[in-house]
């Protein structure tokens, strides 16, 4: 289950954000640095990820450490569930 | 004086002194000055002669910061070009200024390389963020860590006057292609003087700025804030509204200048109370017309604060602020002008207006721009004899009424330029996007109203025999060619669209 977030993140990019090549975006990259997604892009993320994974994001939780990259979003959504 | 003038007595006076703060770091207004010594200097060594000009393509950072003062100091003209922009825009840009040098960063080369391959005049690149060591592939190529530790300079004073252009910054017009507005440095200074006449920024002040350096209001805050010898912190972006407002409270922001967006997607995180914002004494609103309701819980959430609310453009930077004490009298106001500038309404035949009339505004002073860069018909529909003989004023191109008192009203703009999230959108160089995707027959694109973003894009496509699209195909081939905020918000495919008479394509028809 958790092996589909950074697949289910990808695909999302590719079909929103007219993202070249997610299928090669490195884990770790920035989407902000590469410019992938611009303000309210991510939050159109932000929905997407809320639908996909059954979370809901806070405020406080709207940062580049658990948004900017295919890793801090798989870290930040297990997070979440476990603590649910 | 000069336009860097004001920077280079700021570094003599203090040169201890914070000038700016981006990325986490921070930077003096020494260390500035120095580097945009080195920079220039390296410039001046690569053949970038007076009156270049000078492109920089890069996000809000220390980097873009230095390379507009670099460029000041060896008499070139700076450009800045929004980081959003892509290849095709970009290209337009680089040749329709015939650009001699562009300063940009690693991260943006998919959208830069194929345009400097295919530019005619660009000799020199700067680029930030390249991975030191290893010869360049492309012998225009420099890096920028190697322009700014390079050799110091032995640069000449610049022997710009103040007639001479400080910079162009290209703006969208509803033509379709962007126009270059050529600002001179007296244009500048006075835009400044004028401005800081009434919003009155002082040495301690801790001014955020999020907007791009690309457009007036982004960059001119840079340019007084160091003029007064304040602190900027410089941001990329607002995608993370809690982190801009943590950084707020970390360093005392005491000016906050916003747009109707910003201030949404700030005031849109429910803890705001919760932050430390008493610093914050002053607060800005230019772009778009803040809503009352906007304008209610701002003042809410930020007792403290003086508002200001004004009204610019490109083209002369600024006309008219609100005073903060007509706020509770006339609140939708922009105010009636500002120092050292006259300003009147006027009918469709130029005549000027008493108050209580509606017309186009039109603005008298030392900050109207030269005109656009190489396009004199386009310069002739905005600059116009003034009053008195061997002078231009500027059409604003915008329509206002005035009350008794010569108070100021946004009615609607002349042509049907579109202001979505701030940003000013020319539908036609949207629909000419468009037309580039495969099996457009017709395009149309107008603003709709939109609670957040002021007005949205919606596209109405006619498609020929045998194509068929989805709304996101039409979105990602916009996303593309076009900065993000020109990507259409909706999209509706229609079998025939509205004509006139002769045959025009009827967009009050559409909605």
């Amino acid at each position: 289950m958790t092996v589909g977030i950074k697949e289910k993140v990808r695909q999302f990019m590719s079909e929103n954000f007219m993202v070249a090549g997610a299928a090669d975006i490195p884990d770790e990259a920035s989407f902000m640095d590469r410019h992938l997604i611009d303000s309210t892009g991510f939050l159109e993320l932000i929905a997407f990820i809320e639908r996909s994974f059954d979370i809901s994001v806070t405020d406080s939780e709207m940062i580049p450490e658990n948004l900017d990259s295919l890793n801090n979003i798989e870290r930040y959504v297990r997070e979440k569930r476990a603590a649910a | 004086m000069l336009v860097h003038h004001f920077f280079e007595k700021t570094a003599q006076r203090e040169p201890h002194k914070i000038a700016l703060i981006c990325e986490g770091r921070s930077y003096t207004y020494a260390e500035i000055n120095e580097a945009a010594k080195r920079l220039g200097a390296s410039m001046l060594r690569r053949g970038v002669d007076r009156n270049d000009r000078v492109a920089i393509f890069m996000d809000n950072s220390v980097e873009a910061v230095v390379a507009i003062y670099a460029a000041l100091k060896i008499g070139a003209i700076f450009m800045p070009i929004n980081a959003l922009t892509k290849a095709d825009k970009l290209a337009y840009i680089l040749n329709d200024a015939e650009a001699t040098c562009l300063v940009t960063h690693a991260a943006r080369r998919s959208e830069w390389q194929p345009v400097l391959d295919r530019s005619a005049t660009v000799h020199t690149c700067v680029v930030v963020g390249e991975e030191s060591g290893g010869a360049l592939r492309d012998e225009r190529l420099m890096r920028y860590n190697d322009a700014v530790m390079g050799a110091q300079s032995d640069n000449q004073e610049s022997q710009a006057i103040d007639q001479d252009l400080a910079s162009i910054l290209y703006t969208s017009g509803s033509t379709g292609d962007p126009k270059g507005v050529m600002l001179t440095h007296l244009n500048m200074i006075s835009a400044s003087n004028s401005v800081l006449e009434y919003l009155k920024f002082r040495s301690d002040d801790v001014i955020l700025c999020i907007m791009s350096l690309a457009y007036g209001y982004g960059l001119y805050h840079v340019l007084m804030g160091f003029q007064v010898g304040a602190t900027v912190v410089l941001e990329r972006s607002l995608a993370f509204p809690v982190k801009t407002l943590e950084l707020m409270a970390h360093h005392h922001v005491t000016v906050l200048p916003g747009t109707p967006t910003i201030f949404s997607m700030l005031l849109n995180v429910k803890t705001v109370s919760k932050y430390d914002l008493r610093a914050l004494r002053l607060i800005t609103n230019a772009a778009a017309a803040l809503s009352q309701e906007h304008l209610r819980r701002l003042r809410e959430t930020f007792p403290r604060a003086v508002f200001f609310s004004m009204y610019g453009l490109t083209e002369c930077k600024r006309v008219t602020y609100l005073p903060p004490d007509q706020l509770d009298i006339r609140p939708t106001s922009v105010g009636r002008g500002m120092p050292n500038q006259e300003c009147w309404l006027v009918d469709d035949h130029g005549k000027r207006l008493p108050n209580g009339s509606t017309g186009e505004l039109v603005i008298r002073g030392s900050h109207v721009m030269r005109g656009y860069w190489r396009k004199p018909e386009e310069t002739a529909k905005r600059l116009k004899p003034g009053p008195n003989p061997g002078e231009w004023v500027l059409h604003s191109g915008d329509l206002f009424r005035t009350d008794e008192e010569g108070y100021l009203y946004f009615v609607a703009r002349k042509d049907d330029i579109i202001k979505s999230r701030g940003e000013k959108i020319s539908p036609v160089e949207v629909e000419n996007a468009l037309y580039r995707l495969d099996g457009v027959l017709e395009a149309a694109v107008v603003g709709v109203p939109d609670p957040v973003l002021g007005q949205a894009i919606k596209a109405f496509l006619v498609l020929k025999a045998g194509y068929s699209y989805s709304e996101k195909d039409v979105v990602r081939h916009c996303l593309a060619k076009l900065e993000n905020f020109m990507a259409p918000k909706y999209v509706v495919f229609m079998e025939s669209l509205p004509k006139t008479d002769n045959g025009k394509i009827k967009k009050m028809a559409l909605t």
